[in-house]
């Protein structure tokens, strides 16, 4: 049988406020345990709430990048349950009321198709603290830094159909917000978390099968194989005459294997109910139009507006708008240059050829922005050749300064006049008297591989600084005899 | 000294009659000397409040003074109070200390009133006997076998007997009116958000208010004075301007128009009760007010509607009260659930536990919408009842509760009988509406109340009217026999 996964996310995004959701102690992460949690964060007696504005302004803004419905009546309600690591015996979170309804994101996969994907909705809530088992024997350490930390938890529609999408999905959210600047989404410090619910149906069927909870997968590749492996699973126990059991399921990235955390039917009864220690939130219109006007260029538009005002094909647009640090450094590029073309050649070619050989981010780049696009200038008013371009490049990159700096050290201006080349190519014909006679008595196709010998001959008399294409016409012409 | 109030204090310590240290002391002495009977104290704090006042007497000298500074008050220990223990009457916080001071004792504090001690309630204030106190009754100072009234039953015995001046207390279904009626005192339950919460500890937070327990009107003006006003600690805290209450005590009251709301005056009120409203409703008739009887036709609902919102609230409020992080935790836990199920068996009495119980259920699965739902629902027909008696009248007066004080351990053991005590002043919590009690006469040796009921931030036009009864009567004098021997 033909089987297809449907898969759902639940993004965890914690928003890089300076304070908690309702405290005003600070949220910077990995400080002592217990050094960040104020008598709010601990849930002490009598102790009273206070909305962060700036949290509302971050969600917000992410319900407009999703062209979500935003809510302007919002209500924080209880979430309640006993846990060691939540102070107050209850989250406050968002549940008939979130601030963000219906919206949906563009994803474009691989093969450079496009799919639509459904938001079911965004809603505020305070995260929990940790629980440390380490160091104390026998016993449990809480750490309360986190708790009281703001997350936006964004659920999508079960819209996804791999794990290939479901990773196309999350790196487009991750980009939205990094874009955005209201979160970080640095996985690994858990500042974007995920849970996938997945379930498989034969193909064709409209009914859902059972599905399985995967809680807390924290990278873009773990993500994808615990959903693979999730669905390889689902097919197997099927397959077999088994039954799927609706759970909670963790993902050992050790093993690659997903294993059983606790069954649905164990779960707890949150029992819901508006928190009365928290007006509901009301937005104005005045509030909406002015986060509106303040949203900045997002993925989706700047992809729009590489290929119509800076001529980029659709390909070079989407890789250069896919991550506000790309986008940015290319534009910076551009701006020196100004030729979108040539920038975009750079950035995602020797650029992003080296920084990936490295397993550096582009804003770890060692050779800037500045520092690029003054090189391509040179490159533009053929100060230095292509080649030369390359040996800057590099140079550069190992720190040895301004485009201009390395040139001039290193001798690298182009060399321009022809007769100077000519000089060139007239001692290397008269040194390979052989070669030029194979070519000479040679049909015309293979001329054109054979070519290639002399403009190399030409080029290393030149140390790299005349231009191929010039010593590649005027060798022609000079072979002709 | 002991017998006066605390516009009369403040004069005398304007004037330099006395000193705060001097008033201070007799009131710590009298504290001394009657509370073995009372119980209205949890904690005294002698040494605190001879600082404060030896500062305030400072602050006098330098001209620094304000109107109440010096004066001693006490305050009901549900208020979070800096470095003073605050045991909201629960084993779960016999020794709970908190490092931040509630909004409405720092008020206080600020304004230089001298701080007793922490009085006597019902655990995190459930009850409407302050028999549910871990630190045991208080009793009536009027006749010492009956109860004081709750759950603010330590601020009313220690206001009505003078070992305070004035209290504050707080009110969730009736906490600071019923005890003020069954002890003799002027109690008044601001609109809700008028006061802030913060660091008042949450039964209902819905529902929550605190407010002034003192000798007459005049005083509760002085102390709302105080009390009142926006604190952005509190989310819920109106931000709206605060009049001085004391400003308009002395205006004219007639052609003032006085509800009568039928359901309040049917069955199960004691005759006595309801003849002495009579008489004070003529009194009030006497300055020129007017009555019409209206009708409140949802009343009925408020008790079952509180009963499950009330409940619902504390339910998730006391989840914090687990054994992990502060107060109460069993001897060597097992495990986790072990510890919590110890931990809270052990710390909470038998009506928190009852409450929790019936707010985990309401709030439950599959009981959400047959339950809380429908008691949200209903306190919004209470509301729209008010709203709309309102629009005929300017007050709602009523009795503030059905019989006079009861004795002690008699309705322990039936918790329905007990909730009924509270069947006259739920109804205005529900609303978020202010409301006060007077004294207006006795009924057996012991005094009984009438409440005065008024529309949103209208506190100030409560107290005027309550300061006009109380020029024409002196049941607010009256003091309690029974401790004076």
């Amino acid at each position: 049988m033909k089987w297809e996964a449907v898969i759902g996310l639940e993004i965890h995004v914690q928003l890089a406020t300076k304070s908690k959701i309702f405290s005003g102690a600070s949220t910077a992460f990995g400080a002592e345990p217990n050094t960040q949690a104020c008598a709010i964060d601990l849930g002490l007696p009598g102790i009273l709430p206070v909305l962060n504005q700036e949290v509302v302004r971050m969600a917000t803004m992410f319900g407009m990048a999703i062209h979500a419905q935003i809510n302007q009546r919002n209500v924080f309600a209880r979430k309640n349950y006993f846990y060691p690591d939540l102070p107050k015996g209850y989250q406050t979170s968002q549940m008939d009321l979130p601030i963000v309804g219906p919206g949906y994101v563009d994803i474009t996969l691989d093969d450079g198709e496009t799919r639509r994907i459904g938001v079911t909705r965004a809603h505020l809530e305070e995260d929990a603290g940790k629980s440390l088992h380490e160091d104390f024997h026998g016993m449990t350490g809480i750490d309360l830094n986190r708790a009281g930390t703001p997350l936006l938890e964004i659920v999508s529609d079960p819209d996804l159909r791999s794990a290939k999408e479901a990773v196309a999905y999350l790196k487009t959210i991750h980009s939205i917000i990094r874009y955005l600047g209201i979160s970080d989404g640095n996985m690994a410090e858990g500042s974007m978390r995920c849970d996938a619910n997945v379930s498989i149906r034969p193909q064709g069927s409209e009914k859902l099968g059972t599905r399985t909870e995967i809680k807390n997968v924290n990278s873009f590749r773990f993500i994808e194989k615990a959903i693979n492996f999730e669905i390889e699973r689902h097919i197997d126990v099927l397959e077999s005459g088994g039954k799927i059991i609706q759970e909670t399921r963790l993902y050992d990235s050790e093993k690659d294997e997903t294993r059983s955390m606790r069954g649905k039917e164990e779960a707890n009864d949150y029992r819901y109910f508006p928190c009365p220690d928290l007006l509901p939130v009301v937005l104005s219109v005045e509030f909406l139009n002015e986060v509106r006007n303040s949203l900045p260029e997002l993925p989706e538009q700047k992809r729009q507006r590489f290929i119509d005002e800076l001529g980029l094909s659709e390909y070079d647009a989407g890789v250069l708008s896919a991550n506000r640090e790309t986008a940015e450094y290319f534009e910076a590029v551009t701006k020196q240059c100004q030729d979108p073309k040539l920038a975009a050649n750079w950035v995602m070619g020797e650029l992003a050829s080296r920084l990936n050989k490295n397993q550096l981010e582009i804003s770890e780049s060692p050779v800037s922005a500045k520092q690029l696009g003054e090189m391509l200038i040179r490159l533009k008013d053929e100060t230095i050749s292509s080649k030369g371009a390359k040996t800057v490049f590099e140079a550069m990159w190992n720190g040895e300064g301004s485009a201009d700096e390395i040139i001039e050290k290193r001798n690298l201006k182009a060399i321009t006049d022809t007769s100077a080349i000519e000089g060139m190519i007239d001692e290397v014909i008269a040194n390979n008297t052989a070669q030029v006679e194979q070519y000479r008595s040679a049909d015309e196709a293979k001329q054109g591989k054979m070519i290639g010998f002399f403009v190399g001959q030409v080029m290393k008399a030149s140390r790299g600084a005349a231009e191929p294409g010039v010593v590649n016409k005027l060798l022609r012409e000079k072979l002709k005899g | 000294m002991l017998n006066k109030t605390v516009a009369q204090l403040a004069a005398g310590l304007a004037k330099g009659e006395f000193s705060s240290v001097e008033i201070t002391q007799q009131y710590l002495n009298q504290i001394k000397q009657l509370d073995s009977q009372l119980n209205s104290f949890i904690s005294v704090t002698e040494d605190h409040a001879l600082a404060t006042a030896k500062a305030a007497d400072n602050r006098r000298a330098n001209n620094n003074a304000g109107l109440l500074t010096g004066i001693p008050i006490a305050h009901k220990d549900i208020f979070c109070t800096n470095g003073i223990k605050t045991t909201c009457g629960s084993k779960m916080l016999a020794n709970f200390i908190a490092p931040y001071e509630s909004t409405v004792s720092q008020k206080f504090q600020d304004a230089g009133c001298v701080m007793l001690g922490k009085t006597n309630m019902d655990e995190f204030a459930m009850g409407s006997s302050n028999e549910t106190s871990y630190f045991g009754a208080v009793k009536n100072p009027w006749q010492l076998d009956c109860i004081p009234g709750g759950s603010s039953g330590g601020s009313a015995a220690a206001v009505a007997s003078r070992l305070a001046p004035a209290a504050t207390g707080t009110d969730t279904g009736g906490s600071i009116r019923q005890p003020a009626a069954l002890c003799g005192l002027t109690g008044l339950k601001p609109t809700y958000g008028r006061v802030s919460r913060w660091g008042m500890i949450a039964f209902a937070s819905s529902l929550d208010q605190a407010g002034p327990m003192t000798q007459t009107a005049e005083d509760a003006a002085l102390l709302m004075n105080i009390m009142a006003g926006f604190d952005e600690k509190d989310s819920t805290c109106a931000n709206e301007p605060v009049p001085d209450y004391t400003a308009s005590l002395n205006d004219s009251i007639a052609g003032l128009k006085i509800g009568l709301p039928k359901e309040y005056f049917s069955k199960g009120l004691d005759s006595k009760i309801a003849t002495n409203i009579e008489q004070a409703i003529k009194e009030l008739e006497k300055l020129g007010a007017t009555v019409k009887e209206i009708s409140l036709a949802n009343t009925d609902l408020a008790l079952p509607a509180y009963y499950v919102i009330a409940p619902a609230e504390c339910s998730s409020n006391l989840s914090r009260f687990d054994g992990v992080r502060f107060g109460h935790r069993c001897e060597n836990p097992g495990d986790l659930e072990d510890l919590y199920k110890r931990s809270r068996a052990e710390g909470f009495g038998a009506e928190v536990k009852r409450r929790i119980l019936v707010g985990t259920y309401a709030l439950s699965a599959g009981y959400y919408d047959a339950y809380y739902i429908k008691a949200q629902k209903l306190r919004r027909l209470i509301k729209n009842d008010f709203v709309a008696a309102f629009n005929d009248v300017d007050i709602i007066a009523s009795p503030t509760t059905p019989s006079p004080a009861f004795k002690l351990g008699e309705k322990s053991n039936d918790p329905v009988a007990m909730y009924l005590s509270d069947i006259y002043t739920i109804s205005t919590n529900l609303a978020g509406l202010p409301a006060m009690s007077i004294p207006v006469g006795f009924a057996g040796g012991l005094p009984t109340g009438m409440q005065l009921i008024g529309n949103y931030f209208a506190e100030a036009k409560l107290l005027n009217i309550a300061h006009q009864y109380q020029q024409q009567t002196n049941w607010h004098q009256q003091l309690p026999t029974a401790i004076q021997a």
